[in-house]
């Protein structure tokens, strides 16, 4: 002992001052990484080639979720109505079996009280894809009429590859592009780090591969669009965000924060018809993309008209089941549902959620910044969740993406948070009988994630108060135990007769008042950061 | 020197532990019923019926402490479901609480694999710990056998590690201990026997002391066999438990050969004889024979002569000769490793009935040498990917493919990028004579050479120069490319339900190359001159 490792540390330690003073030669856009950096204990991966370890990753990633699919689904095996597996199998034969005009509208074959199609277009032709797909492999699968809860061993693994595929060419290089760009002056290690954090989210994992849904999809194309933003090609991310909006509209989560981000941008062009010219592009791009997507859709009004109606179905009320927002936290103070009409619900949904938007909204029109463009996204989507009508659980997973991509940056609020938005869903996913994968994801998200004690050390030095450095650990710690107990009480405890959704409402309005911490701290955070951060230029 | 620090260690069994529960739902084979089945033999039969019972085709056929395990499991079993637990009432009893329990008894029993791995390692530097610890934590084959075809290999190999560790700490009476309960718990470890025997003889009983050595040696284990096997040479049943532990009616290979000696020789001889058919000669025609999982078959060569368990036995004594030879000559604890991972390659290469899981007997152990040098770790790379791969064919299910192969993958990929960086790191100065205490203060003084103890690393001064396989090893393992393509997808599209067994002799035929060649590797490294022995972690 002691000779040794001290000699160890003696020749260690010129090897990191060394490093340190490369650092601060370069400045912080040193893309080079200290390498050598193995005296660091978990660093081990990282001694390596950036590019293998990135293979890793992905590879690590891949095999998690079609690990995660080989378990149970939303809706397996309950008829009549089965669940979110039973709503795409339907969407695939109905795209496949109707002509495009009547997809949207109720016929004798499109009978839109089952499960009838409630996403925008792009949602309907990904499903006509996997569907001709899967009619070739497997055509009792998508038969028209006859297959309704239709489950045999070979369409299910189908159906589970059409997600696994889409998450593989969609979300993972968006993934890439996304780290690549914005953390393309961070050390190579932190980078690493922040495409794991992004491609092995245990909520958006759970959702797509084992209760069922193509999130991976829309939320693919938000993050290509933020990739795109950051990287200033402004039209792209125009382009990749109106095909998330037509792939699923809960993506207009986003749209305050693109829109504000990329109007400031416009703002500080040269001179004021510059900043004109620029706006008209980004308008006629948008709507290009809309056209294009809303093609068949454009015969006339009442068709555009019909499946705008399929996509907002007010009818369903402020909200559902047990979801951690504003509506529903408060609702055991507030009876809603009783106190207003549904009109009068929804008016005050927008002015809330447009209000809640509004302060980070108004920071990017004036200091538009790349940093400030995801705290952005993260108070938007956030302020969409607590307030807009019609919110489900999954919707949790809009804020985590702005979450988990800004990693390096705040890795205590990743932390934290991604483990909260999940737990905040697991009467859902217990619903669907995924425990035994909630688990298995959430510790190794927990694993991974404590991964850098380096990230932290930035946080730490960035961060402007003195007061956020001991307030986390402590109030995680508070805030961990809390949940233990309540995952207890859930899993082991019968609730009262009385309060039969006791639990479950404990679970909400926990998460809630957590989410409500978050967003006030990011609100805070995005207001602290400098005016305006002019954007590096890449080092190639 | 070395870091108590196990925190690594448990961050690596944790993510290991978060796939095997993934992995829960996936194929398991009727292995899992034969565990169900024991349990319920060892708790609701008393202890003279449990080698007679006959209730299922899957009659217990592990040494008695196995037995007992399962019966400490089935105390927990009957908690949470005493149908599980019901002789007649559980056959084939298989509901999701008894493939959840199950899988989990194994993942739990793998703490005794961790515990054996920390005491093995934990006296080295952290880098080393580190590599080795991840070696053996991620290992597919552990993953596929264990956790989705289903059986309890790592826990006896955590108890072969264990007895491993105290024989590198020169504690030799507590290295036998751990032995002989392993083989009381799985008898085919018993191949390592003459090794640890020889070995024993010439490291512990000698010098002055060398009677009570023995003495001392003996009788531990002496009593751990007794205690095992006392109750039932009691009740006059050695003969039927004998007859379990033994099954030569089954045939020489089993239903999927094993990429072994006898593959070879059963593909040759196959080869052979539709050769010779071909001309005109009067020779049996081939079939698929020489298999067979249950009952005796006995169907022979066509060409070759038949071969007995007894002619199996002798090779394997032969083949393990040299290395016997050597330790009578040196008995070394720094090599004693090799020596291990040596024997029980020669018992898979021309063992009578080898099943291809008997693989993991000597990957595993052989991973603990990675650290060593850099040849030490291109010939893991090697033994590994081959054997590893070979183990595709339990799992034959659609479902598991894209589990097996990107285990694999990472695995090997993983290895293959992150030992030239460990060799690299461990530039010579910080491997050297830094207070490293002679290991073996024992040692007759004759074994240590002069040289420098550190030849292996002075030349490594950047990664290009670590080259682990070598162009031979390289291409011999791309060509594992397209036999799994031709196996997996050009097979089955061209010949459609025709020759269903071709693909398999493929791969056991072109897997049993490779391993050869390792095997005839590790032999000649018996004769080779006896390196300085120190070691450079500790």
């Amino acid at each position: 002992m002691g000779v040794h490792e001290l000699r160890q540390k003696a020749r260690a330690a010129p090897r990191k001052q060394h490093g340190i003073k490369v650092e601060k030669a370069k400045g912080s856009t040193d893309a080079v990484a200290v390498k050598s950096d193995h005296t660091v204990g978990w660093a081990w991966p990282y001694n390596s080639r950036y590019r293998s370890t990135c293979f890793l990753v992905l590879g690590f990633a891949f095999l998690l979720r079609y690990l995660v699919s080989l378990h149970s689904y939303s809706g397996a095996g309950t008829p009549p109505k089965f669940g979110d597996y039973e709503a795409q199998r339907h969407w695939m034969e109905i795209t496949i079996h109707t002509p495009v005009e009547d997809w949207y509208r109720n016929t004798t074959d499109n009978d839109l009280t089952y499960w009838g199609l409630d996403y925008p277009p792009l949602t309907a032709y990904q499903s006509f894809v996997h569907g001709s797909l899967i009619k070739a492999l497997e055509p009792e699968a998508v038969a028209l009429h006859s297959s309704r809860g239709f489950e045999s061993p070979t369409s299910k693994m189908l159906m589970r590859w059409t997600v696994l595929s889409s998450d593989v060419l969609l979300f993972f290089p968006a993934a890439l592009w996304f780290v690549s760009e914005f953390y393309s002056d961070y050390r190579e290690k932190q980078r690493v780090w922040a495409l794991a954090m992004v491609l092995l989210h245990p909520a958006l994992m759970l959702i797509d591969h084992g209760h069922f849904q193509y999130n991976c999809i829309s939320l693919g194309l938000a993050i290509a669009a933020a990739a795109a933003v950051v990287s200033k090609r402004e039209l792209w991310a125009c382009v990749f965000f109106s095909l998330s909006l037509n792939h699923k509209q809960m993506s207009a989560y986003y749209a305050p924060a693109f829109f504000a981000h990329l109007l400031g941008r416009c703002f500080q062009k040269n001179s004021f018809f510059q900043s004109i010219i620029a706006v008209v592009k980004l308008g006629l791009t948008v709507i290009l993309t809309f056209t294009v997507c809303w093609w068949p859709f454009l015969e006339s009004k009442e068709t555009v008209l019909q499946v705008f109606s399929r996509l907002a179905p007010m009818q369903r009320g402020i909200y559902e089941d047990y979801v951690a927002n504003f509506w529903c936290g408060t609702a055991m103070l507030f009876k809603w549902k009783q106190l207003f009409p549904m009109g009068t619900l929804a008016k005050l949904a927008l002015g809330t959620t447009v209000s809640a938007c509004l302060p980070s909204m108004v920071h990017q029109v004036y200091a538009p910044s790349r940093k400030g463009f995801l705290y952005c996204m993260l108070n938007c989507s956030l302020a969409f969740y607590f307030f807009s009508y019609q919110v489900h659980e999954k919707s949790v997973l809009l804020p985590t993406i702005p979450v988990s991509l800004l990693g390096v940056e705040e890795p205590q609020v990743l932390q934290w948070f991604i483990p909260f938005a999940t737990f905040s869903m697991l009467p859902l996913l217990l619903r669907d009988g995924l425990f035994l994968p909630y688990l298995a994801l959430m510790s190794l998200f927990f694993e991974i994630s404590k991964f850098p004690h380096y990230s932290f050390e930035r946080s730490v030095e960035t961060s402007n108060t003195r007061l956020l450095r001991k307030l986390p650990t402590r109030f995680i710690a508070l805030s961990v135990s809390g949940a233990a107990v309540l995952h207890l009480m859930y899993l082991g405890l019968q609730p009262p007769r009385r309060y039969p959704f006791l639990f479950e409402a404990l679970i909400m309005a926990f998460t809630f008042a957590h989410f409500v911490l978050l967003a006030l701290y990011t609100n805070w955070k995005q207001w602290l950061l400098p005016k305006d951060t002019p954007v590096k230029q890449k080092v190639t | 020197m070395g870091t108590a620090d196990y925190s690594e260690l448990l961050w690596m069994v944790s993510i290991a532990t978060c796939i095997k529960l993934l992995l829960v739902p996936s194929y398991h084979s009727t292995d899992l019923e034969v565990h169900r089945h024991w349990m319920a033999i060892t708790s609701s039969l008393p202890l003279k019926e449990w080698y007679e019972d006959e209730t299922s085709e899957w009659t217990l056929d592990y040494p008695p402490l196995f037995a007992w395990f399962e019966r400490l499991l089935a105390i927990f079993a009957r908690r949470v479901d005493p149908i599980m637990v019901d002789l007649v009432k559980g056959l084939n009893y298989s509901t999701d609480t008894v493939i959840l329990f199950q899988r989990s008894t194994v993942i739990i029993a793998d703490c005794v694999l961790y515990w054996g791995l920390w005491r093995f390692c934990r006296k080295f530097t952290a880098e080393k710990q580190r590599i080795l610890c991840a070696a053996v934590v991620f290992s597919p084959g552990l993953f596929i056998v264990d956790h989705i075809h289903f059986q309890y290999n790592g826990f006896l190999l955590g108890i072969l590690l264990l007895s491993l560790s105290y024989l590198r700490e020169g504690r030799n009476v507590t290295g036998g201990f751990w032995f002989a309960v392993l083989v009381c718990y799985k008898h085919l470890f018993a191949v390592a026997g003459p090794v640890y025997f020889v070995y024993l003889l010439r490291h512990y009983c000698r010098g002055v002391s060398w009677f009570s050595n023995f003495m001392r040696l003996g009788l531990t284990v002496i009593s751990v066999v007794g205690i095992a096997f006392g109750p039932f040479i009691y009740y006059g049943q050695m003969g039927q438990l004998m007859k379990r532990l033994f099954p030569f009616g089954r045939g020489l290979c089993h239903a999927y050969w094993a990429p072994n000696f006898w593959a070879l020789y059963n593909t040759v001889d196959k080869g052979l004889s539709v050769v010779l058919r071909k001309l005109g000669k009067d020779v049996r025609a081939p079939k698929a024979a020489m298999t067979g999982g249950l009952v005796g078959d006995s169907s022979g060569h066509a060409v070759f002569p038949n071969v007995t368990p007894a002619v199996t036995a002798l090779l394997v004594l032969l083949a393990m000769l040299p290395c016997l030879v050597r330790i009578w000559r040196r008995p070394r604890r720094s090599e004693i490793v090799q020596w291990v991972v040596y024997a029980y390659t020669c018992g898979y290469m021309f063992g009578w009935h080898v099943h291809e899981k008997a693989a993991l007997h000597f990957v595993v152990p052989l991973s603990l040498l990675i650290a060593d040098s850099v040849k030490a770790a291109g010939d893991f790379l090697f033994v590994s990917t081959v054997s590893y791969y070979s183990l595709f064919p339990l799992l034959f299910e659609n479902r598991e493919y894209p589990i097996k192969v990107p285990l694999l993958l990472l695995y090997e990929f993983a290895m293959a990028t992150y030992l030239p960086h460990y060799f690299v790191n461990m530039s010579p100065d910080r491997v050297s004579n830094s207070g490293v205490e002679s290991e073996e203060p024992a040692e007759s003084t004759s074994d240590k050479s002069e040289s420098s103890p550190r030849s292996d690393w002075t030349m490594l001064s950047s990664l290009q120069e670590v080259e682990l396989l070598g162009t031979v090893r390289k291409l011999y393992l791309w060509g594992l490319l397209p036999v799994e393509i031709y196996s997996q997808f050009l097979h089955p599209y061209l010949f459609k339900d025709r020759l269903p067994f071709f693909p398999l002799m493929l791969v056991s035929f072109y897997c049993s190359v490779g391993l050869f060649y390792a095997w005839a590797k590790q032999l000649m490294a018996c004769f080779d001159q006896p390196k300085p022995d120190i070691h450079f972690q500790i």
